[in-house]
């Protein structure tokens, strides 16, 4: 019992999906409405220390002095748009971990697609490949896989005889 | 066909041998692997005015920087890769060839600034103390030390990642700096 209650604490532990955020008590503003605001915009600008996370979600003395001026924007009155464009500004697309399509971020966007595509044809060839060697028009074409002539019948014997000491 | 995929993983090997050497080129060029192409390039310095750091005077904003070619440095005494680019900038320093301005960023003991430029000297014409990365994040700044060559404009033409040194120096930044007292 006391065991089933471990393991089910440790896998909810492993699976729960909620990301852990860093935001500290002392930067939450007092009005709810323009902090919903903030963890919006937290959640799309990336940490620009440790790259992989956003700011909302890293522990990075950078990103939190990031998420601060955030607020300090929004308390300021700027809109969710203009506290994105002050950071792409001064930090690029890169700053936005959901970075617009455009000729510069083109590569990234559809890169993958066409390596799927590739890939997919790759495989394609390689099986189409493979059905036809074991079709009779691509046994003749390929004299390894084309049964035995009865001169090299008689050869392979001979040899298999002297091997039998 | 068949003999093409003999080549494959010899081309995989070129393909990956070659950005190792890029990448191991650029490190020798005192470029580092987080280096990104700063948006700043050729635009001018967001306006700012800071607070001096204790005993090293009223600090600095961005109109101190119009009328001159300058070196901005962040550093902080918290960073480790500063000092080994300090001895660097005392030279650039006691040589008079380019006013360095210093912005001490994120001190978390507002004494630390000091005590550090007391222990090593100070290469700095004006410090200005960046305790919330307001200076840092308006000149798109990831880590210490970072280094901005400013023209005259006050227009920032060159962004150093990591430390400045003898390399850099020769390479790029004199070169540059002879060309932008020119302007």
């Amino acid at each position: 019992m006391m065991l089933k209650a471990i393991l089910f604490v440790m896998a909810l532990a492993v699976f729960s999906p909620t990301p852990s955020l860093a935001v500290e008590p002392d930067e939450i503003l007092s009005d709810p409405a323009l902090e919903a605001r903030a963890r919006v915009l937290g959640k799309d600008l990336r940490c620009v220390v440790c790259q992989n996370q956003s700011i909302d979600e890293s522990n990075a003395d950078l990103a939190r002095d990031m998420r601060i001026l955030v607020r300090d924007r929004i308390t300021n009155g700027d809109t969710n748009e203009e506290v994105l464009a002050y950071m792409v500004d001064r930090y690029g697309d890169f700053v936005l971990l959901d970075p617009p399509f455009k000729t510069s971020t083109l590569v990234l966007w559809i890169g993958p697609g066409v390596i799927a595509v590739f890939g997919l044809f790759a495989v394609g060839s390689f099986y189409r490949r493979n059905k036809n060697n074991t079709d009779q028009t691509a046994v003749a074409a390929n004299p390894q896989t084309a049964p035995l002539s009865d001169d090299e019948r008689k050869r392979l014997d001979a040899l298999l005889k002297d091997d039998d000491v | 066909m068949k003999k093409l995929t003999y080549f494959l993983p010899l081309a995989v090997l070129v393909v990956v041998g070659l950005f190792a050497i890029i990448q191991l080129k650029q490190v020798s060029d005192g470029k580092s692997v987080r280096d990104l192409p700063s948006v700043l390039i050729n635009r001018e310095v967001a306006p700012f005015e800071m607070a001096g750091i204790q005993g090293h005077g009223k600090g600095w904003g961005s109109k101190d920087l119009v009328g001159q070619v300058t070196l901005v440095n962040l550093f902080g005494s918290w960073c480790v890769a500063c000092l080994t680019e300090h001895p660097f900038l005392m030279r650039i320093k006691d040589q008079n060839l380019i006013p360095i301005y210093g912005v001490d960023w994120r001190e978390k003991d507002p004494a630390a600034g000091p005590r550090w430029l007391a222990k090593y000297g100070n290469p700095y014409t004006l410090i200005g103390n960046d305790p919330q990365s307001k200076v840092a994040i308006s000149f798109g700044v990831t880590g210490a030390p970072e280094s901005f060559l400013v023209d005259k404009k006050g227009v920032i033409r060159y962004k150093q990642t990591g430390p400045v040194n003898a390399n850099v120096w020769e390479k790029t930044l004199w070169p540059l700096i002879v060309e932008l007292r020119k302007e």
